[in-house]
């Protein structure tokens, strides 16, 4: 059954599309969404780690885009720079790294334009199981974490005041960015994939009144963006990453017209 | 060591914090026991919510020592802002650090007047309903310890004695401790089993009446402040329930 790649694609993307919408849901609550990005731009200095040494992509990725979350952690303490200024500083020397090494690396012929914008009709059988074993574990986590988490989302010192633990919640949540990124860069590229987690969620924020339905509707949107990009992709033959994040795109357009709605009978 | 043979909630030891080159505050020593209400008053900077946030562990480093006998805390910030990119309704917020079943939401939200706002995005609500709905939270799950930062700000006047009754009762019926902070010295005069009284230090501390009396705290409040605690003596016979209908006490 998984023998066609269009078959494969679908599964992958799908199951992706399952993990974005609930961290999605925190990275725009938090306002972490260049955040996100960093740790995704640093992802390619761990997709070159991965070539030089042979070992498995998405785990190199999530060694690399931990470390970088740590450092970013490490120099907020220890500098006088804003918070943005040190993920511009991270996101963008890490890729530049990266694409250094690459040159270094001149014996393996790279796919530049699918690192950036994801492959996904090149995804394997193994790719698969990566992608939903990892994704399951993810999402178990994430439910684990999830009252400490919102709490401190909410309010810091409330959580912290009624024993909720924030920082280490905190941590833990970075790393499951960091886990999201390396299981689906092969999908969607290391340019694309922080609108897989933040437009299905921004489109979700707009028809939804508490959180569990936010997570629900951004769940719902990735799924049918996957969906309608791929589709759409097969039909029209148009490179099937960014055609998913059109999708999703789309999808947020639609839904503003629900908010236009929702002002007009608040009025 | 047996919490139930322990009347002590919370207890601090000389405690002081020390941040950006100054004293937030210092040398502050307090314990609140089961059933009773200690009540920190002082002037703006003071290190009141310090104070408060020393008790509840908020701080990493500090002098002295805090110990503290309970687990089950229920805090009302004095500053709380709900970012606007939160869905999140006033029956969401209730569970926010704790689970509740639907008769303990309502019940809580009941008791602060706000219960026909369960539905409501909490970003909907007025200055003095959003107070009471985190009255409600944190008093819903029956904490062994309330530690309320100005709990009633913005709340209308006959609410905010309403309110202020509420904790009165909570802390009796529960027999939990409170740690109060208030400007209304009325109030605290009144209704508080504890007073210190705080301006960096501890200026003076000890029942309303022997606080009332010292001088250093004529001197922080003027004289007029300690003739207060004859003035609050009055009854009402009735409440308003939220479409203004009138409810008679019995």
């Amino acid at each position: 059954m998984f023998d066609d790649f269009f078959i494969r694609a679908l599964v992958a993307g799908l199951g992706v599309a399952l993990v974005t919408g609930p961290l999605g849901c925190f990275i725009i609550w938090r306002r972490l969404s260049f955040f996100g990005d960093t740790l995704a731009h640093s992802a390619l200095l761990g997709v070159t780690l991965a070539f030089s040494f042979d070992i498995n992509i998405a785990f190199s990725v999530f060694i690399i885009s931990s470390a970088i979350a740590l450092i970013l952690l490490k120099l907020q303490k220890t500098t006088n720079l804003p918070g943005d200024a040190l993920l511009g500083l991270l996101a963008h020397s890490s890729l530049a790294v990266g694409l250094v090494v690459i040159g270094f690396l001149s014996f393996i012929r790279f796919d530049i334009m699918g690192l950036l914008f994801g492959d996904i009709l090149a995804v394997t059988e193994n790719d698969l199981i990566i992608i939903w074993v990892g994704g399951a574990l993810i999402l178990f986590v994430l439910k684990l974490i999830w009252k400490p988490l919102f709490a401190s989302t909410v309010n810091y010192e409330l959580a912290e005041a009624e024993g909720m633990k924030p920082e280490r919640v905190n941590a833990i949540f970075t790393i499951l960015m960091a886990a999201i990124i390396a299981i689906s860069i092969k999908m969607v590229g290391l340019l694309l994939i922080t609108g897989m987690l933040i437009i299905p969620a921004a489109m979700a924020r707009n028809i939804s009144n508490n959180p569990k339905q936010m997570v629900l509707f951004s769940i719902i949107g990735g799924l049918l963006s996957v969906v309608m990009g791929l589709f759409g992709s097969l039909e029209i033959n148009t490179p099937s990453g960014p055609s998913i994040i059109t999708a999703g795109l789309i999808l947020f357009i639609l839904s503003l017209i629900k908010i236009k709605r929702l002002s007009q009978l608040n009025n | 060591m047996g919490l139930e043979n322990n009347k002590f909630l919370v207890k601090l030891e000389n405690t002081g914090v020390f941040q950006n080159n100054k004293w937030l505050v210092k040398g502050v020593s307090l314990e609140v026991e089961k059933g009773k209400i200690v009540t920190l008053i002082g002037p703006n900077g003071s290190g009141k919510t310090t104070t408060a946030k020393i008790a509840l562990g908020l701080y990493k480093n500090i002098q002295g020592k805090v110990d503290k006998f309970t687990k089950k805390i229920g805090y009302v910030p004095q500053k709380i802002s709900i970012d606007w990119t939160l869905p999140i309704r006033v029956l969401d917020f209730m569970l926010l650090t704790q689970n509740l079943t639907d008769d303990e939401i309502t019940d809580a939200l009941n008791l602060t007047g706000v219960e026909h706002l369960k539905n409501n995005n909490l970003r909907n609500l007025s200055g003095g309903e959003f107070q009471r709905v985190l009255i409600a939270r944190a008093i819903a799950k029956k904490p062994d310890l309330l530690v309320l930062d100005e709990p009633v700000q913005g709340v209308d006047f006959k609410g905010e004695i309403a309110l202020y009754e509420l904790i009165k009762t909570i802390s009796d019926k529960l027999n939990c401790g409170i740690l109060l902070i208030s400007h209304d010295l009325h109030v605290v005069m009144s209704a508080t089993d504890y007073v210190v009284c705080l301006n960096g230090h501890v200026c003076c501390s000890g029942t309303p009446q022997a606080v009332a009396n010292n001088n250093k705290y004529k001197e922080l409040f003027g004289d007029r402040a300690s003739t207060i605690l004859s003035v609050y003596e009055h009854r009402h016979d009735h409440t308003h329930s939220p479409d203004g209908t009138i409810k008679r006490k019995q």
